[in-house]
């Protein structure tokens, strides 16, 4: 599997702050992955530095196999970004704002212009808005056009950072399916984010950042996996207790955890034993119970020192 | 990149708002005069003004006399200013660097499009000048220009001689782009980089007054601003306008590779 995205003890450091505290990224191509962070822990500081547009203070950063920042030519038109929100000239149109992005930099040819913006506005559902003024769009559909920016080149890689931003509940669903449509045809998306939710519904592999620093960074399928109990549901816990002695690792209300990877074995244990079972689940940790076991806490918490 | 950054520039309503305003003293100050007939008298007033009465041929120069001390500065600053610092504020700077522009060439498209307007603004400013003036005033017949040190020139020389001036109006406003744009690499707020730039003119106009600067008056970016009469004199006193170019030219120089120095290093974060 190649990688798209490596960097090796990346480093940032503003003045005494490290806001990037010496991380090892591993994006592979096909991915889908979430990079998960709270605010302030230094992830929009690392998009940047993947982009080139904040140097690194020490270590490197490689991009779909070229050194940044001096590969960025060659490397960037492959790369669609969407960095801390979108931004146009609100004085001229969603179309003449692609066309002078595009026209700004190489690999979007001239020829094919017109249709490509066509394409992308009726891709992000801008189709009927496009020669209006920027100024007068609501920021769902800023944010969209944003996204079509970062969509004009076909590119192999997508780095978006809180693309979601600004939309409905209507328009994350319409943005998720986009994304998981565009990796069905082969891109690999980076997606930066501090909303779990949008994370654990996208991405095939996670690395999560904590105060500069990766602590966390596996394939979601790992870190979800079963833990080896099942969660029963039922009116009466204490029978359950009584017929599962010494397997219940937990009791909550009317939610029983009890050892063995098995749901079907122990349905029949406590349905034989005539205790009513009203569901019946394998346990798995949620994304957030893993995130939240790696993180500390937020890090928009400053202590005294 | 370049014509991407010139399509900006002069696609933009504020660009022509500004030329328009630009242009609005000096046709005011041809209707008064023409109204009432009182031009300042000659070696008082704007340069030029006192002779426009007799030969509306002047105008041109009079207009670029007018807008040079105030309002073209500040125009060309503001726009100068506007140009990286801008684009930051706007938070489109980190996409054009993301395409990847390149922040070499962003910069010399930046810079191409300011020296352009520039350009546009000055001669926009002679032209309107010209016409407001054979309008307004009488227009002398050919071959009867007349030099600021009194003797003839004919029209030929008039119009090689304007053409001189205006070249050399935007040399100078070239020195006040070249302030802006470097402020303008060193700042996110368009507003700081273009009033950072009029600070420095300020200050140099202000020196320039005072008998204690002398010493460093002929290094100041401002002092050989109206050298452009000299062209008028008969035979041109080159001194002035040779050491202004050179000045200008020194002062473009240091603060573009200041500009480009900061700007290819920078960490972008707006």
């Amino acid at each position: 599997m190649t990688s798209v995205i490596v960097t090796r003890g990346l480093v940032k450091q503003y003045g005494r702050v490290r806001a990037v505290d010496g991380i090892d990224l591993d994006v592979r191509a096909a991915d889908v992955y979430g990079f998960l962070g709270a605010n302030g822990s230094g992830k929009t500081t690392t998009v940047r530095m993947l982009l080139g547009l904040v140097l690194p203070t020490r270590g490197e950063v490689e991009l779909l196999g070229g050194r940044m920042p001096r590969a960025g030519r060659r490397v960037l038109p492959r790369v669609g970004a969407l960095v801390e929100g979108p931004a146009h000239h609100r004085h001229l149109s969603g179309e003449a704002n692609l066309a002078l992005l595009d026209a700004a930099g190489p690999g979007g040819s001239r020829r094919t212009r017109k249709r490509r913006i066509a394409e992308v506005l009726d891709q992000v559902g801008l189709g009927g808005v496009g020669r209006r003024k920027v100024g007068a769009y609501s920021l769902g559909m800023r944010q969209r056009l944003g996204l079509a920016g970062a969509l004009l080149r076909r590119p192999e890689l997508l780095v978006l950072d809180e693309p979601t931003n600004g939309l409905d509940p209507q328009g994350i669903a319409e943005v998720r399916e986009l994304l998981l449509d565009l990796h069905r045809g082969g891109t690999t998306v980076f997606l930066s984010s501090h909303l779990l939710a949008e994370v654990e519904q996208l991405c095939s592999r996670v690395g999560v950042l904590d105060r500069g620093r990766l602590v966390l960074q596996d394939e979601m399928a790992h870190l979800t996996a079963p833990t080896g109990a099942t969660v029963v549901d039922t009116p009466a816990p204490e029978r359950v207790r009584a017929v599962l002695d010494g397997r219940v690792l937990d009791t909550s209300g009317e939610r029983v955890v009890v050892r063995g990877a098995d749901p079907a074995e122990v349905n029949a244990l406590l349905v034989g034993a005539g205790v009513p079972v009203t569901g019946l689940a394998l346990q798995r940790p949620t994304l957030e119970e893993v995130v939240l076991a790696a993180a500390g806490t937020s890090a928009d918490r400053v202590e005294r020192p | 990149m370049i014509g991407v950054e010139l399509r900006k520039t002069f696609g933009r309503p504020r660009t022509w708002v500004t030329i328009a305003v630009l242009n609005a003293l000096p046709v005011l100050v041809a209707v008064l005069l023409r109204l009432t007939d009182l031009a300042p008298r000659p070696g008082e007033g704007p340069p030029f003004l006192s002779a426009v009465l007799t030969n509306g041929q002047l105008y041109p120069l009079a207009a670029l006399a007018i807008v040079l001390p105030l309002f073209l500065p500040i125009a060309v600053a503001v726009v100068s200013g506007d140009a990286v610092a801008g684009e930051a504020q706007a938070g489109t700077l980190r996409y054009l660097l993301a395409r990847p522009a390149g922040r070499t060439r962003l910069l010399v498209a930046k810079l191409v499009a300011v020296l352009a307007f520039v350009v546009v603004t000055v001669v926009v400013v002679a032209v309107v000048g010209y016409l407001v003036g054979t309008l307004l005033f009488d227009a002398r017949p050919v071959g009867a220009g007349t030099s600021v040190s009194g003797t003839s020139l004919t029209a030929e020389q008039l119009a090689a001689r304007t053409g001189l001036a205006i070249g050399y109006v935007a040399v100078s406003m070239l020195g006040v782009a070249a302030f802006g744009l470097f402020f303008s690499t060193l700042t996110d707020s368009p507003l700081a980089a273009a009033l950072g730039a009029l600070a420095v003119l300020v200050t140099s106009s202000l020196l320039l007054t005072l008998d204690a600067a002398s010493p460093i008056a002929p290094y100041l970016p401002t002092r050989y601003w109206l050298a452009f009469v000299d062209l008028f004199r008969d035979p041109v006193l080159e001194r002035d306008v040779v050491r202004g170019l050179a000045l200008q030219g020194v002062y473009v120089g240091v603060l573009l590779t200041a500009a480009w120095a900061n700007f290819a290093t920078k960490d972008v974060t707006s």
